[in-house]
């Protein structure tokens, strides 16, 4: 089990290194699906042998949610707004592989100085969640297309989930499903105002949004 | 000194070359040609050092001596080198650190060889040469060191020996991030697709074949006998780590590690045949990924 | 089957209201939906409802508290739409502050987010489950968006973007910190009751300090991004000033309460744990933090609407001062809790019948409201004296309530700083909404009585549906100033002792 869960778990990494630093949006959008059925798959392999019907039905329901309809949600965004299929990042993607390594780095020091109460399965656990939550976060700053925003806070949400599978096993059924629903309306709720927003400023180019400040 | 220690350098100086071949017959193959000989590196090699040299008025002694330090400082690498269950020449504890520095050392000769003709084009083929080494080393001590972590030594033979046949299934992960690390930085340090072209004649995009340009005759031989067994050493490497088969009996072992070799070779000539070259600009992502990889094995070996 | 009801009660009606088509019928629903929720809050306090649904929610101190404040607003904000909606323009029309033009949402939207809304924040108030918590602060977010793109031209969108996008990020760390928690709690052995308020607060002891430590820290950065607190209140001003204002005033009023009620919930399983004096220090220094940000930015201000915003990240940032205080300031946040959400609410809502008189946010460009909206005007001048501390208002006791916390703990150089930001504060908001109330209309003052909206307003015209929600509120809080109902006392004494306060 401890194979499947490391293999798992070096599949988010790569999935995250891919993202940092690809250029096209729609193989972005492939990667954050496949990151999602890959998370799925590692809540099943987290529990080992026992799984119970409460476990399959959320790893169902989440790999569904984030690896079909996110997907499709984001591609019709895609579709209609007709915006150049380019990421356009602030921060060059070889530098964001590099600030990539940096918080890998980073993830791992915290990874050995956290002290787990429990025993955990594999010692990448706690580095790759991390490190997703640092990748998701960065992509929200360094990406200049609200598309691309989306994706970093879907990141950001799985490297939460991965910690919530790796550490926090057994909370109720009605919280995880609360948790998915308000992920699937925030994501619902941005591709409607990426919709508009693609209305208003012919872009999905965040970086036009600069009327109101101080 | 066991005399048998002497045959795995015997073995890369005899057959690097073919690598060359079995590569290029592979392109053909893929290509849909006939392709040249098996042998051709052995003739290009023979026809080379029978030629007598050139030396532009610009150059002095550095440029001579880069293909000779470079030959010997790659000779020497295969000594430190174990072959299956052939031991190496030279096994001391911390010795794939100076596998590295030789390797380092190949490559600084060749950039102040190429540096030192005075030539635009070969100072830019030296310029990528050093900023893609440069990302492509963190990424080779990286993924050593997560073997010796693993294994608990720290010379290359016991890192190798170290390692069982059962290995692959007690630490997939990590033997599958080392091996793609590997092989990323086999590519990047032999010049081969996707990294850079061996066949190209476009200046503009090339790296190694850049930098040796102003050479001819013997000094020529060298530095070609001398890719050929940096490329045989990488591949001996990564067989080692990635591919410890334990039978017992010494000869299948060596036969066994001779054989993966050469697929590591053919494997090379599909990847050449398949993928474009990449953009400069991406390669240095290549190169970070890799070390990435690395670290992440690293990780892995640490529990 | 009470707790239930407060949250059913404006769901059901903000479900029904998307799907009537008569504006009349879906303003009275709105009312009816108001009322009844204020109502059954008034019941709770006569008889406090017991646990529902396993202990999952229930009305405690705080709870109780936050919940009343938001049901007030909401039926003040209630009243104050059907006016608002009624006046507002149909179709398209030109902006007032470039030449683009724009139209509304559908009406139907609006209501029905705003109850929606309603009924999300009430749940995060009666919320005694910490997922449950979470679930509910991020649904606020959701259903609060459509309101904030209620006028749809390019500067409300984005300022709806960020709101979404920085409150979804915050909240995400939030769950995080929900994370850490039950790994801190791991220990106790309590299953699945671990993530309950109750149990926390009982198992306190036995907590796992390092992760509850970072739970803490998450929740802080995660709920004081919803709450405005500096550096983290950068979506607040946008969203405040683009909004329309009935809307701006619930989301100041009670939105940034209920993310602070998360922060409280998240300090009680600390100060239970015997970790308050961590979790105090922090507050004590983002408060004071979001204090000096909202005073540059006030000083400098020249969008009245903006200037309500940043005075609003004030607020939160005493809120956490207070209870980072503990002691007496923890009482008098508590109470300034209150007192801050009235008084933000009715300067919104003025600020609403200023904007739509004035058609302009700038302040140099408005002058003469005393004269123009005589009502409105007294309003914006009392509201201004209360909102900066000036007796006899409410806030006023409540900041010197904080004061003499701060004083008694002998924190003498957070007392000054306290005093030197609210004095700073104080003079630039007088420069900025005094001018606004004196002299003489400069232009001709609009009321949007017929389409066009170009009817010149004359003295003393003004809506009965404009004025009398932010007077009721103006009332409250010079009530409260002058005298503080023993049971409202009790109140705040029982929320302010479940953080450790007196």
């Amino acid at each position: 089990m401890t194979l499947w869960l490391d293999t798992l778990l070096i599949l988010v990494f790569l999935t995250n290194l891919r993202l940092l630093g690809s250029s096209r949006l729609g193989a972005s959008v492939r990667v954050v699906a496949l990151q999602g059925v890959v998370l799925g798959l590692l809540a099943l392999a987290s529990r080992g042998g026992d799984l119970t019907g409460h476990v399959l039905f959320l790893a169902a329901v989440s790999m569904a949610l984030k690896g079909v309809v996110f997907p499709r949600l984001l591609f019709r965004a895609l579709r209609e707004a007709r915006v150049r299929r380019e990421v356009e990042p602030f921060v060059g993607y070889t530098s964001s592989l590099l600030v990539g390594a940096a918080m890998l780095g980073l993830s791992l020091w915290v990874g050995t100085r956290l002290p787990l109460p429990t025993a955990v399965a594999s010692p990448v656990v706690v580095p790759v969640a991390l490190f997703t939550i640092l990748s998701g976060l960065f992509l929200i700053v360094s990406r200049k297309k609200a598309l691309t925003q989306v994706l970093g806070y879907l990141v950001l949400e799985n490297g939460i989930y991965i910690f919530g599978v790796a550490l926090a096993q057994e909370a109720p059924l009605i919280v995880e499903l609360g948790v998915l629903l308000d992920v699937f309306v925030a994501v619902f709720v941005m591709g409607i105002t990426m919709f508009h927003i693609n209305r208003e400023f012919d872009d999905l180019d965040t970086e036009q949004m600069a009327s109101l400040k101080d | 000194m066991q005399t048998i220690a002497l045959v795995h350098p015997a073995l890369a100086l005899v057959l690097s070359p073919l690598l060359l071949g079995v590569i290029n017959r592979t392109k053909a193959i893929f290509a849909g040609r006939v392709g040249q000989p098996l042998a051709q590196p052995y003739r290009d090699l023979w026809k080379l050092l029978r030629k007598g040299a050139v030396y532009s008025r610009t150059t002095t002694w550095v440029f001579r001596a880069a293909p000779v330090v470079g030959l010997a400082a790659i000779l020497l690498a295969t000594t430190l080198l174990p072959l299956a269950a052939l031991p190496a020449l030279l096994a001391f504890p911390g010795d794939f650190i100076l596998l590295a520095y030789l390797l380092g050392l190949v490559r600084f000769f060749a950039v102040i060889g190429a540096l030192d003709t005075g030539s635009s084009f070969e100072g830019m083929g030296a310029s990528r040469e050093v900023q893609f080494s440069a990302l492509a080393e963190p990424a080779l001590l990286l993924g050593l060191a997560a073997v010796a972590y693993h294994t608990h030594s720290l010379s290359l033979s016991e890192m190798i020996s170290g390692l069982s046949s059962t290995h692959w299934s007690q630490a997939g992960a990590m033997q599958a991030l080392l091996a793609a690390s590997l092989f990323m930085v086999l590519l990047t340090e032999n010049a081969r697709i996707p990294v850079d072209d061996p066949n190209t004649h476009l200046e503009l995009t090339m790296i190694h074949e850049v930098m040796v340009l102003d050479f001819g005759g013997p000094d020529f031989a060298f530095i070609l006998y001398g890719a050929s067994l940096k490329l045989w050493v990488f591949c001996a490497l990564l067989t080692g780590l990635a591919l410890p088969v334990r039978t017992g009996n010494l000869w299948i072992e060596v036969a066994v590690a001779v054989i993966a070799i050469f697929g590591i070779a053919v494997l090379v000539g599909v990847v050449e045949s398949c993928m474009a070259r990449l953009r400069l600009i991406r390669i240095p992502q290549l190169l970070v990924g890799a070390g990435l990889l690395s670290v992440l094995a690293l990780v892995l070996s640490l529990r | 089957m009470m707790i239930v009801c407060l949250v059913l009660v404006p769901a059901i009606a903000g479900v029904i209201s998307l799907a009537i088509r008569s504006d009349a019928l879906r303003r009275g629903l709105l009312i009816v939906g108001a009322a009844a929720h204020t109502l059954l809050t008034l019941a709770a306090w006569i008889r406090r409802p017991a646990p529902e649904l396993g202990g999952w929610i229930a009305l405690d101190g705080p709870g109780l508290l936050f919940l009343s404040i938001t049901s007030c607003l909401f039926l003040m904000a209630a009243l104050y739409s059907v006016g608002y909606l009624d006046r507002e323009v149909q179709g398209r029309r030109q902006d007032f502050e470039e030449a683009v033009a724009f139209s509304n949402a559908p009406e139907a939207r609006f209501t029905g987010s705003l109850l929606l809304f309603h009924a999300t924040m009430t749940m995060v108030a009666v919320s005694q489950h910490f997922g449950i918590l979470w679930v509910a602060v991020e649904a606020t977010t959701l259903v609060s968006a459509p309101l904030i793109y209620f006028h749809r031209h390019h500067r409300s969108l984005e300022a709806t973007w960020k709101y979404l996008l920085v409150c979804s990020v915050g909240i995400a760390l939030a769950l995080l910190g929900n994370i850490f928690l039950v790994v801190a709690a791991s220990r106790t052995g309590s299953g699945q009751e671990s993530m309950l308020l109750a149990e926390l607060v009982k198992q306190g002891p036995r907590l796992d300090i390092p992760w509850l430590k970072a739970a803490f820290l998450f929740f802080l950065v995660g709920y004081g991004t919803k709450m405005g607190l500096a550096p983290m209140h950068t979506w607040l001003p946008d969203a405040h000033s683009e909004s329309p204002s009935v809307v701006s005033a619930l989301l100041s009023g009670a939105l940034l309460n209920c993310a602070f009620l998360a922060i409280l919930r998240a300090q009680q399983v600390c100060a239970a744990a015997g970790q308050a004096g961590f979790g105090q220090e922090l507050l004590v220094l983002f408060g004071l933090l979001s204090m000096a940000f909202a005073a540059v930015f006030i000083l400098r201000q020249t969008d009245y609407k903006r200037l309500l915003a940043y005075s609003s990240v004030e607020h939160v940032g005493i809120l956490a001062l207070g209870v980072g205080l503990g002691g007496a300031a923890s009482l008098g946040a508590m109470l300034h809790a209150v007192n801050h959400s009235l008084t933000k609410a009715m300067l919104f809502l003025v600020a609403g019948n200023i904007l739509a008189a004035y058609r302009t946010k700038s302040i140099a460009e408005v002058g003469g409201i005393l004269r123009g909206l005589p009502i409105s005007g007294v309003l914006w001048v009392a509201g201004f004296l209360a909102i900066t501390g000036s007796p006899p208002f409410g806030p006023f006791l409540s900041e010197l309530t904080i004061l003499k916390g701060a004083l008694d703990q002998g924190r003498g150089v957070i007392a000054v700083f306290y005093l030197a930001l609210l004095a700073l504060i104080f003079v630039g908001m007088a420069t900025a909404v005094l001018p606004m109330a004196q002299g003489r209309p400069q232009k001709a003052l609009l009321g949007g009585d017929e389409p066009g909206g170009a009817t010149p307003l004359r003295l003393g015209s003004e809506r009965v549906l404009a004025v009398v929600p932010p007077a009721l509120l103006g009332i409250g809080v010079l009530v409260l100033g002058l005298y503080v109902p023993p049971v409202v006392l009790r109140a705040v004494h029982e929320a302010s002792q479940a953080v450790g306060g007196w």
